[in-house]
């Protein structure tokens, strides 16, 4: 068999940026809502939230740890696997992932080491001004690197001269036509994975009757937030649909299973797209509603792949089938808000053992609806690695043979499923052990802070603390 | 290069302290985990731990800040060495991976810790072993034709880059061990004044293999240095007498000043590396100027970094004095 440097590069570089995917949007739902929580208890003093705040600052460490060291290989993917492309977009890619750097993974890393290992150590003003730090430090990182990724799906400031890329606009390049829209339904998929997972566990110590007096503030907390969010994000999800129709049609028409270029198109429920024969099987569908919803009018003419020539089109049952499964889950997510409303008149959401017990569940959707949403969105643009300019096999590593890609896929396969394994069992243990009892660690050292505490937490302004 | 002013030779001097800052702040972390096994007991191995665990995150920062900024200043760099250095690459990831995630779960594990002490020991020493290779691949140079690396997938593993490696484990060490004579009292303290004599030999026994070696391989090295006498023969005299400051250091039982001088030892070892080979920087076709990206994106990268690196640098030395003091045994941070 003829290993495809090209094909197997595509394969790990879609399965590293997953696996990587998968801790920031938790970290930086999570980090807010830390800096939350120690604002409460800076302000009101009430045990209630410092218990909350260390036993998430425990989880988060832990999450937190994977998401570095899974973004470390992220910085080197560009180099190793697709020299030609970083080569080739160097003068605009290569600053906005510097700025990234100096501008928020230097404030992360510094503020993240003292809101871990500094409590008691710094006043407790500084010590909130950490947690806020790190929660504003993820998103200055998710905007630069949403800023590189929306660029390379609508370029905009940049001109082509010879082999090269040379920026002739910084402002439209970094602020190009997509970054907005995917900036924003980003952000909101972190608190919406933060809210869920929180709202998850917490409903699942409410299930076993744990530290019940924090779990119902955290949940009553976060139900708030989510009736909120959930339906934001539908919304915004749509406005970004609208977007992406404007500038990338093809991708649309796969999302939406439309081959064909005509008025009054379906949208479709169920489907199976078939590339070789450019249509759908076993096909149910409502009638007029993707137009509704692309043009708002029944009757309004959409695009369908019969625009695009078959070798620029996307795998489309992939496009078709993540989107679906994102968007059914938004869905769900929208449900289980409102259920949570319904409960709240005399409070039978801390009760009702069949919605803690789903909340436990949803706690996991946030995850699949984040990976449904970026393989709709890379895989949907391809077989463009920047949308218009480079396609993928242009991009690859031109010294690049099919076994050393080989190699290095099964290498990461390999220890991404061992520090994977560690870290579950980490915060399955974290869980377990719960919030009433700090792990032994913690009460050795405990004395020697507490000593400290109430002396700068409350008789003292925070000023003093600081000399 | 169509600026208004040539900003290589400013860009070559950012990227080049990034670079030494990364090989000091994290060398000494990394050589707590070459330390690891040597270690008298699981107490010591727990503080020596402990000394490094809130700084590591930050530390190893300046090594993503080298990749972007090398893509932003010296794209050519960044698309060469990486491809030639594959494998290499992934070895020093994995060991960064493992070193990396022992820090959260180390602390946390009862029965598997042992376990996550090798992986935080294995890890930091492929890395740093990974690290000492990328150095001798560049004083080796690239086979490269039309911008692009069209060599072996193991024309990094040679004899040279092995022994390079190996200098930079001991190197590492070094600073590790005399970090721990910084931050530690009582008997690691006295463990890391015993060792940090024999972890200098080796170094000094490197250091010489490497400089004779060096010139006889590459003639443009061997004229730069032998064949008039230059100033920069100073470099290594300053290494030489760092050595010497330590080991007084040493004898005098002095804590802070031997991990001073040993930082000396790595700056001017690094700065007679780079007086051997700049201003080739993609050896042996390759200057500055020809790796250099565009001038509009070097100024706008410049323009953004005069403000925001003083701000690192100050909180950065903060933390640092946030965590000041001897790390005691027993003092679990988790
Ligand atoms: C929307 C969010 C987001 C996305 C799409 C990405 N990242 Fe990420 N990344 C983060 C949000 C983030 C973060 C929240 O800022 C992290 C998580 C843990 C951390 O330390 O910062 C992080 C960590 C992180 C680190 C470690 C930083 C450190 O040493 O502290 C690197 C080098 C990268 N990322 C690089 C990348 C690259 C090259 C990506 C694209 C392919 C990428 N990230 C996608
Ligand atoms: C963090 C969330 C992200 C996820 C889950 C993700 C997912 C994916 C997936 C599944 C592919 C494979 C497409 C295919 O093979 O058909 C892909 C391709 C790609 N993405 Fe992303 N992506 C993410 C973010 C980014 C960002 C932020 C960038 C750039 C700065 C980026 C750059 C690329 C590149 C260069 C490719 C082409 C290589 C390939 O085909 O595998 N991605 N991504
Ligand atoms: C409920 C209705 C939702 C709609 C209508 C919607 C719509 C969209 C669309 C159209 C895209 C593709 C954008 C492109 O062209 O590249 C997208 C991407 C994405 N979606 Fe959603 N979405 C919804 C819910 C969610 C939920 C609940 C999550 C996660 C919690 C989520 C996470 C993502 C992510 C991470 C991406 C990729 C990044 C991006 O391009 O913005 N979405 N969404």
């Amino acid at each position: 068999m003829e290993l495809d440097p090209l094909f197997l590069s595509r394969l790990q570089f879609a399965f590293v940026v997953s696996f990587h995917a998968i801790f920031p949007v938790f970290t930086i739902g999570l980090a807010s809502y830390i800096a939350v929580l120690e604002g409460f208890a800076f302000k009101t003093n009430h045990p209630t939230w410092t218990i909350l705040s260390r036993f998430w600052t425990r989880v988060f460490a832990v999450v937190f740890g994977m998401g570095v060291v899974s973004g470390i290989v992220m910085a080197f993917q560009f180099g190793t696997n697709w020299s030609n492309f970083s080569y080739t977009s160097a003068n605009f890619l290569g600053p906005i992932l510097s700025y990234e750097v100096v501008t928020a993974f230097f404030l992360e890393a510094a503020f993240l080491g003292v809101l871990l290992f500094g409590r008691g150590k710094v006043p407790p003003g500084i010590f909130l001004l950490s947690a806020i730090l790190v929660a504003v430090g993820t998103f200055i990182s998710s905007f630069w690197i949403l800023s590189a990724n929306s660029w390379m799906q609508t370029p905009a400031g940049v001109e082509m001269r010879g082999e090269l890329l040379y920026v002739t606009s910084w402002s439209e390049a970094i602020f190009n036509a997509s970054l907005p829209y995917r900036f924003v339904h980003m952000a909101l998929a972190s608190f919406l994975t933060g809210g869920f997972v929180v709202a998850g566990v917490s409903a699942w110590y409410l299930l076993l009757g744990r530290e019940v007096k924090a779990n119902r503030a955290a949940l009553s907390m976060t139900l708030w937030l989510l009736l909120f969010i959930a339906p934001m994000q539908a919304w915004v999800g749509d406005l970004h649909g609208l977007n992406t129709l404007e500038h990338q049609p093809a991708k649309v028409s796969a999302m939406e299973g439309n081959w064909e270029t005509k008025s009054n198109v379906p949208l479709l429920l169920f489907a199976w797209p078939d590339q070789e024969a450019q249509t759908n099987h076993f096909v149910l569908g409502i009638p007029g509603m993707a137009s509704w919803i692309l043009t708002h009018d029944v009757n309004g003419v959409v695009p369908g792949l019969d625009q695009v020539a078959r070798e620029d089109q996307p795998p489309v049952w992939l496009v078709f089938w993540s989107f679906r499964i994102m968007v059914g889950l938004g869905l769900l997510m929208i449900a289980a808000a409102i259920a949570g409303l319904i409960l709240r008149r005399n409070g039978a959401v801390y009760t009702k053992r069949w919605y803690l017990r789903s909340l436990t569940f949803m706690s996991l959707t946030p995850f699949v609806a984040v990976l449904a949403g970026w393989f709709t969105t890379e895989i949907g643009r391809g077989p463009w690695l920047i949308y218009g300019i480079m396609r993928f096999e242009e991009g690859l590593t031109p010294s690049l043979q099919g076994w050393m890609a080989l190699t290095t896929l099964i290498g990461y396969v390999v220890v991404y499923a061992m520090i994977f394994t560690g870290g579950l069992y980490y915060l399955m243990r974290i869980l377990r052990d719960g919030m009433e009892h700090p792990p032994a660690s913690e009460q050795e050292e405990a004395p020697e802070h507490r000593a400290k505490r109430p002396l700068s937490a409350v008789d003292v302004p925070f000023e003093e603390g600081a000399r | 290069m169509d600026s208004m002013f040539d900003l290589v030779p400013i860009w070559a001097g950012i990227i080049g302290f990034g670079i030494i800052m990364y090989v000091l702040m994290d060398g000494f972390d990394l050589g707590q985990g070459i330390l690891f096994p040597f270690a008298r007991n699981e107490e010591d191995r727990d503080t020596m731990m402990n000394s490094v665990a809130p700084v590591w995150d930050g530390n190893e920062t300046w090594l993503v800040l080298g990749g972007a900024g090398l893509l932003a200043a010296f794209p050519l760099v960044y698309t060469v060495f990486l491809p030639a250095l594959y494998l290499g690459v992934f070895v020093l990831l994995a060991g960064l991976i493992f070193r990396g995630v022992a820090f959260e779960f180390r602390f946390k594990a009862r029965t598997s810790k042992y376990l996550w002490s090798w992986s935080f020991s294995v890890g930091s020493i492929l890395a740093t072993f990974a690290q000492g290779a990328v150095v001798g691949s560049y004083i080796q140079g690239f086979e490269t034709e039309n911008f692009r690396y069209v060599g072996g997938a193991f024309d990094w593993l040679t004899p040279f880059t092995v022994l390079t490696g190996l200098g930079m484990i001991a190197g590492y060490a070094l600073l590790g061990s005399t970090w721990l004579i910084l931050k530690t009292e009582g008997k690691l303290q006295a463990w890391a004044y015993r060792i940090t004599p024999k972890l200098l030999a080796m170094v000094v026994a490197v250091f010489i293999a490497i400089s004779i070696w060096t010139p006889l391989m590459d003639p443009m090295v061997k004229a730069r240095w032998f064949d008039q006498f230059s100033l920069i023969w100073l470099l290594p005299v300053g290494a030489l007498l760092s050595m010497v400051v330590l080991v007084r250091a040493l004898i005098k039982r002095q804590e802070g000043l031997p991990f001073v001088a040993t930082m000396g030892i790595f700056v001017f070892t690094y700065l007679g590396l780079a007086a051997s080979k700049l201003p080739y920087i993609v050896p042996p076709s390759y200057t500055l100027w020809d790796a250099a990206s565009a001038g509009e994106s070097q100024l706008f990268l410049l323009i953004g970094l005069l403000f925001v690196i003083p701000f690192v640098l100050m909180y950065t030395a903060w933390t640092y004095w946030v965590f000041r003091g001897k790390v005691k045994a027993g003092m679990g941070y988790h």
